[in-house]
């Protein structure tokens, strides 16, 4: 039983970090809280599932077709509603995203419903319905066993583009001292549509996991997901990437464990009082830099 | 090589620079010296299109870059060394230095110019592999320095280098600015510490709340009245 819950929470964790790395990095570069985040996840998971059943698309290139296209949609998010405000307060971008997220979630309403809608059933490879490997009394499913593999690879790809290549670079750099890496050279606007294209494409195939792990998806799916998310990344330390990793997974287990041992209605709860637990510990979050030292 | 012509520029209401008027000619050392406050760093900052003046014209090799982004400029040979240094803390020296070079794409050439700086600074060698946040002040102007040549200017503008440095570390670094310059880099060098600015540069400029005073060549003003008693601290 333990050993189920924590696999189960493992699973729901690293989608939960797949889209946490979106919200630190957004936050590592210009300090916003991307409260659209959620919904570019949404769109993630009904994109792919249009283009599916209306274009006949395999599963696995439709899935890195929406990743695409919720990359260019996290980039027009940036351009059209954050880049005006770059220099203007804080709180001014901070509504303006949560007007984003308000506006593409009724944009969702209207063209796929407000309804819950199933993912395509027949798009799914058998396998990922079947048990995958069992470990004594633990049974792991394929899509489980898909949902392991794939965000820890794109974890992988995520830290090596962060920490060994120039645009990834670029990207720390400005998130430490925004003035110097402009005196640098470094397109600032440039580096920062980068950052929105990564973690929009993340978020969109956490979206798709989750669609395909519960077989269900929603307009409004982004705004708990995202919510969560948040914390997660607030609890391993905004603006840490493996900060957010490890809060997604800490979150997503203990969510789990708390569902299975104490009661499943208290399961948001609990997460939160995991993220509250630690924020009154460690202010800066489990990887986070301590508090006072600049972002 | 450059002037800047009438130049204002605002913070929002603050008007910050009233119509400053300097030139930088090839092969020189310029210093811009003035109190805390005169609009030095928005001078330079101004050159940079950090911050975009309102009114006015900088030239650069004959080119108007009054309206350039930063990222134009740094492409056109301009790079400044800003006040506070401004390393990346987390990043490695190394990744700092790269930084610098952002905007170039021949390896060879960078590769060399890193080992340049490296010679210029041996110890940046041996701290390549640290962050930068954990340097000595001292080192980090270094780092900051080097990271600069790594973009391999034609202007090198240099924000108060001496700030917060202990004074041997101060001749060092002074040392170290002329030396660049004798290689063929053309320096404008703010400064609050005028005695060490004035002793190095060939000519300079006093800027006053947002515009210029006094100018001519260095020696002049290091005995001109005014200077002494303002700046130096003198008579
Ligand atoms: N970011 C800013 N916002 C508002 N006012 C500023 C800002 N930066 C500088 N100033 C003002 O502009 C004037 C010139 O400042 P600065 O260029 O930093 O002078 P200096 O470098 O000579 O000390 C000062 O009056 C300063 O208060
Ligand atoms: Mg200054």
């Amino acid at each position: 039983m333990f050993e189920q819950q924590l696999f189960n929470g493992l699973t729901l964790g690293l989608i939960y970090a797949l889209i946490a790395v979106g919200y630190t990095m957004v936050y590592g570069v210009i300090e916003l809280i991307n409260f659209a985040h959620g919904e570019v996840y949404m769109f993630g998971a009904f994109l792919c599932v249009t283009i599916i059943n209306s274009l006949g698309v395999p599963l696995f290139p439709a899935m890195v077709l929406a990743m695409g296209l919720c990359a260019l949609m996290g980039v027009s998010i940036d351009h059209i509603a954050y880049k005006p405000l770059r220099k203007a307060p804080r709180l001014a971008a901070l509504i303006t995203a949560i007007g984003v997220s308000i506006f593409l979630q009724n944009i969702a309403m209207i063209i796929w419903g407000s309804r819950p809608v199933p993912f395509t059933r027949s798009a799914v490879p058998a396998a990922f319905s079947e048990q995958a490997f069992a470990l004594g009394s633990v049974s792991v499913s394929g899509l489980q066993l898909f949902i392991y593999l794939f965000t820890t690879a794109m974890m992988i790809g995520l830290t090596l583009i962060i920490n060994k290549t120039k645009v990834g670079t670029a990207m720390r750099a400005l998130a430490q001292n925004a003035t110097a890496a402009a005196l640098m050279g470094i397109n600032v606007n440039r580096v920062i549509a980068f950052t929105f294209a990564l973690g929009s494409s993340l978020g969109a195939a956490a979206g798709i996991l989750v669609a395909m792990y519960y077989n269900t998806m929603s307009a409004t799916m982004g705004y708990n997901a995202g919510v969560k998310a948040f914390a997660a990344a607030v609890l391993g330390g905004i603006g840490s990437v493996p900060g957010a990793m490890l809060g997604g997974v800490v979150l997503g287990v203990a969510e789990t464990l708390g569902a299975g041992y104490v009661s499943s209605q208290y399961r948001d709860g609990l997460g939160y009082a995991v993220m509250i637990a630690v924020i009154l510990l460690r202010p800066s979050g489990l990887l986070g830099k301590s508090v006072g030292q600049k972002a | 090589m450059l002037s800047m012509t009438d130049i204002h520029t605002y913070y929002g209401s603050i008007h910050a620079l009233k119509g400053v008027t300097l030139t930088v000619n090839q092969g020189e050392i310029v210093t811009l010296i003035g109190a805390n406050g005169a609009g030095k760093t928005t001078s330079l900052m101004s050159v940079s299109g950090v911050t975009q003046p309102k009114q006015g014209k900088i030239v650069f090799l004959g080119e108007d870059i009054t309206k350039m982004t930063t990222e134009k400029i740094v492409a056109k040979g301009i790079t400044q060394v800003p006040e506070g240094r401004m390393i990346f803390p987390r990043l490695t020296v190394r990744e700092n230095l790269l930084m610098g070079a952002y905007l170039r794409n021949d390896k060879d050439g960078v590769k060399a110019d890193e080992e340049k700086v490296y010679e210029l600074f041996p110890k940046m060698r041996e701290r390549m592999k640290q962050h930068g946040g954990t340097l000595s002040g001292g080192e980090q102007q270094m780092l900051a320095i080097g990271r600069a040549l790594m973009a391999r200017p034609k202007l090198l503008l240099l924000d108060e280098p001496s700030l917060g440095l202990a004074p041997i570390v101060v001749e060092n670094i002074f040392e170290i600015i002329q030396r660049i310059n004798r290689e063929g880099t053309t320096i404008l060098l703010v400064e609050q510490n005028a005695q060490m600015a004035l002793h190095i540069a060939h000519r300079g400029y006093v800027l006053e709340t947002g515009a210029v005073t006094l100018e001519g060549p260095a020696k002049d003003l290091l005995e001109n009245p005014k200077v002494r008693s303002a700046y130096l601290g003198l008579d």
